[in-house]
Order: C-alpha cells, then sequence, then structure tokens
C-alpha cells in the first residue's frame, strides 16, 4: 500500500514537465504499469484523484493506466510464459530458474498538455 | 487557439530510487562501509538477533546502526544499551518502507567516517520494503519459527531479493509444526544458491554460522 507515494512521485514528474513546455494544464496522463508492479490500479486511480486537486498543472487531468503483462523467462528452457498464472515456476520443463522478462514496470508513457 | 500537444516522457518512476541507490553503493564501496538491510515481519526477532550479532562483533568492526520504525524509539534504545555501538533512530512518519532517500539521509545522519559495518533494521513488513532498494550491499531476510515455513511462498518478492535468510526462535521449534527442510525449500523456490541459518538469539544457538559467515562477508567487502 504505498500507491499514494508513487503517485506523489509521478505529479512531481509532471509538474515538472509542464513547467519546462511553459503549460498551465495537463489534460491528459498516460501511465504503463506492470500487472505484477505492486501496483493496485483501483487504489492509484483513487489516491491520483485525491493529489491531482492539489496540483494546478493537473488538477483537471485525465488519467490512463495501460496494463502490461507480465512475462516471464525460463533459462533452462529458454520458453516465455505468463507470469500472473504460473508464477515463478515454469510451465513448460517445471523448472524455478526463471525470472521476469516484463511487468514490474510503472512508467511515464506520456502526457497531453494545453497550447495557446 | 487551444490545442492539444502530446509530450513523451517515457520515464520509470523508480528509476530514481536505482540511480540513489547505485550512487550510495559506489560510495560506500569507495568507503569501504559494509552496508546491510535487515528485514522481516513485525516480531520476528530483528532487534534480538542483531543484538546478539553485534556483541560477537563489535571487537572486531566498527558498527553503526540505523533504526527504522513508524514510530517510537524502543529498538534504539534496545540496541544502544544492550551492546554501546553508535545507534540513530528514524520515523517513517506512517510510511511502509523506506525509500532510498530516507537511507541516504540516515547513512549521512549516522555519520560514517570511521565505521567498517552499517546495519539497517528496516521497518517489520514483507511487502514494501523489498520493492526499494536501500543501496545495501546485501539483503538479510529474517523468518521467525512461529510464523511459518510457507513465508517465501506468500511473499515472493521478499525472498527473491534475500542475499541470505535466517530461521529465528528455534528453541520453540517443538511447540509448533515448523519443517526446516521446507523452509529450506520454500527460499530455494525464490532464489537458488541462498543459505539458510537456523538460530535462537536468546539461547544463543546457531549464531556462530552466521556470524562466520557475515565476518566473511564483511572481511571480503572491505578488505577489496
Amino acid at each position: 500500500m504505498h500507491e499514494l507515494g508513487i503517485v506523489v512521485r509521478v505529479i512531481e514528474q509532471v509538474e515538472k514537465v509542464a513547467e519546462e513546455n511553459k503549460v498551465e494544464k495537463v489534460a491528459k496522463l498516460t501511465l504503463e504499469v506492470g500487472e505484477v508492479s505492486s501496483v493496485v490500479p483501483d487504489l492509484f486511480t483513487d489516491c491520483f484523484e485525491w493529489s491531482k486537486k492539489k496540483s494546478k498543472y493537473l488538477e483537471d487531468c485525465e488519467l490512463e493506466l495501460i496494463i502490461l503483462e507480465g512475462i516471464s523467462y525460463c533459462q533452462d528452457c529458454k520458453e516465455t510464459y505468463k507470469t500472473t498464472e504460473y508464477a515463478k515456476q515454469c510451465p513448460h520443463c517445471g523448472s524455478y530458474n526463471t525470472y521476469l522478462v516484463t511487468g514490474d514496470e510503472i512508467n511515464i508513457k506520456n502526457i497531453e498538455i494545453v497550447t495557446e | 487557439m487551444e490545442q492539444i500537444k502530446v509530450v513523451e516522457i517515457k520515464e520509470d518512476i523508480r528509476s530514481r530510487n536505482n540511480e540513489q541507490a547505485q550512487s550510495i553503493k559506489d560510495e560506500l564501496k569507495k568507503k569501504k562501509v559494509f552496508f546491510l538491510n535487515v528485514m522481516s515481519s513485525p516480531g520476528s526477532g530483528k532487534t534480538t538477533l542483531l543484538v546478539n550479532l553485534i556483541n560477537r562483533l563489535k571487537k572486531d568492526f566498527r558498527i553503526g546502526v540505523i533504526e527504522a520504525d513508524i514510530d517510537s524509539d524502543v529498538d534504539a534504545y534496545t540496541v544502544s544499551e544492550a551492546t554501546g555501538v553508535k545507534v540513530i533512530q528514524i520515523h517513517t512518519a506512517g510510511a511502509c518502507h523506506l525509500t532510498c532517500q530516507m537511507s541516504y539521509e540516515a547513512l549521512c545522519a549516522l555519520g560514517l567516517d570511521g565505521l567498517d559495518f552499517v546495519i539497517l533494521e528496516n521497518i517489520g513488513n514483507l511487502v514494501c520494503p523489498a520493492e526499494f532498494d536501500t543501496g545495501a550491499a546485501a539483503n538479510m531476510v529474517l523468518l521467525s519459527v512461529p510464523e511459518g515455513e510457507d513465508k517465501p511462498l506468500k511473499y515472493p518478492l521478499m525472498f527473491e531479493v534475500a542475499d541470505l535468510v535466517v530461521v529465528t526462535k528455534s528453541d520453540v521449534q517443538p511447540a509448533f509444526d515448523f519443517s526446516l527442510e521446507r523452509a529450506r525449500e520454500n527460499v530455494g523456490m525464490r532464489k537458488t544458491g541462498v543459505p539458510v541459518f537456523f538460530t535462537s538469539a536468546i539461547k544463543d544457538e546457531g549464531v556462530d554460522a552466521l556470524e562466520n559467515y557475515l565476518r566473511k562477508e564483511i572481511n571480503d567487502y572491505i578488505s577489496r
């Protein structure tokens, strides 16, 4: 439960970009969130909706979350599989010698800013 | 006329924490200070184990301790009184984990000059602390007998970031359905090759092996 802390960081970063671009309003923010990043999308959205009201740049900002699939790679049989279904154990060969390839991201993808 | 313009950012929100963690690691390496991050559930015996270990190691290493809690300074008092080493207490003011910024500020407050070994006793929590690199050279994760050997199955990430696992409270094993063998298997499922120690800090049992392991790790690190 640290969604609020992440929201605060995201807002700081976005405000910085808004300042650099000399705009006053951010219309939309798009984030890429991995399935196994431990961010809970609903909680994140709630925290964002609460926090954005305190930011002059983001108060009317719409939030879009793009969920990225969790994919793991097996170092023994060289196959990939869906992490949320099989976790650490490779479904192809049973090995635990696996690692996560994608799915733990929390990326700020882009923002839409309003220009005159 | 108002126009909408898309600005691509493509930045990982945790990248700042990771960069800062790397710079802490680089600096500690230069200063030859071994930094150990200790994590576990609340009440699994971090403080008791640390007091035992510090008293064994303080003759040979100059030790500093950072106690992190949401509130209170009971752990800092306990460690300070029982070992006499330098201890500072930090409060996260409600946060469930330490970020790299907090660990950096704590290291500055403790002061690294003249120290060989710094121990961070993280917030008791098996979830969030695992997600934030503190800049430590190694993560020591504790698992107490009453908690059960299935913890690595329930909290995967914590055991994936562990460099060593210490099973604590071995003296109460007869009262619990705890299998050390299964605990080792479960730890191994998360990460291969992680050493598992079986200890009772209160009865002073099994701590020798852990002490020797840490001695070697610290010596290897600071003599490099």
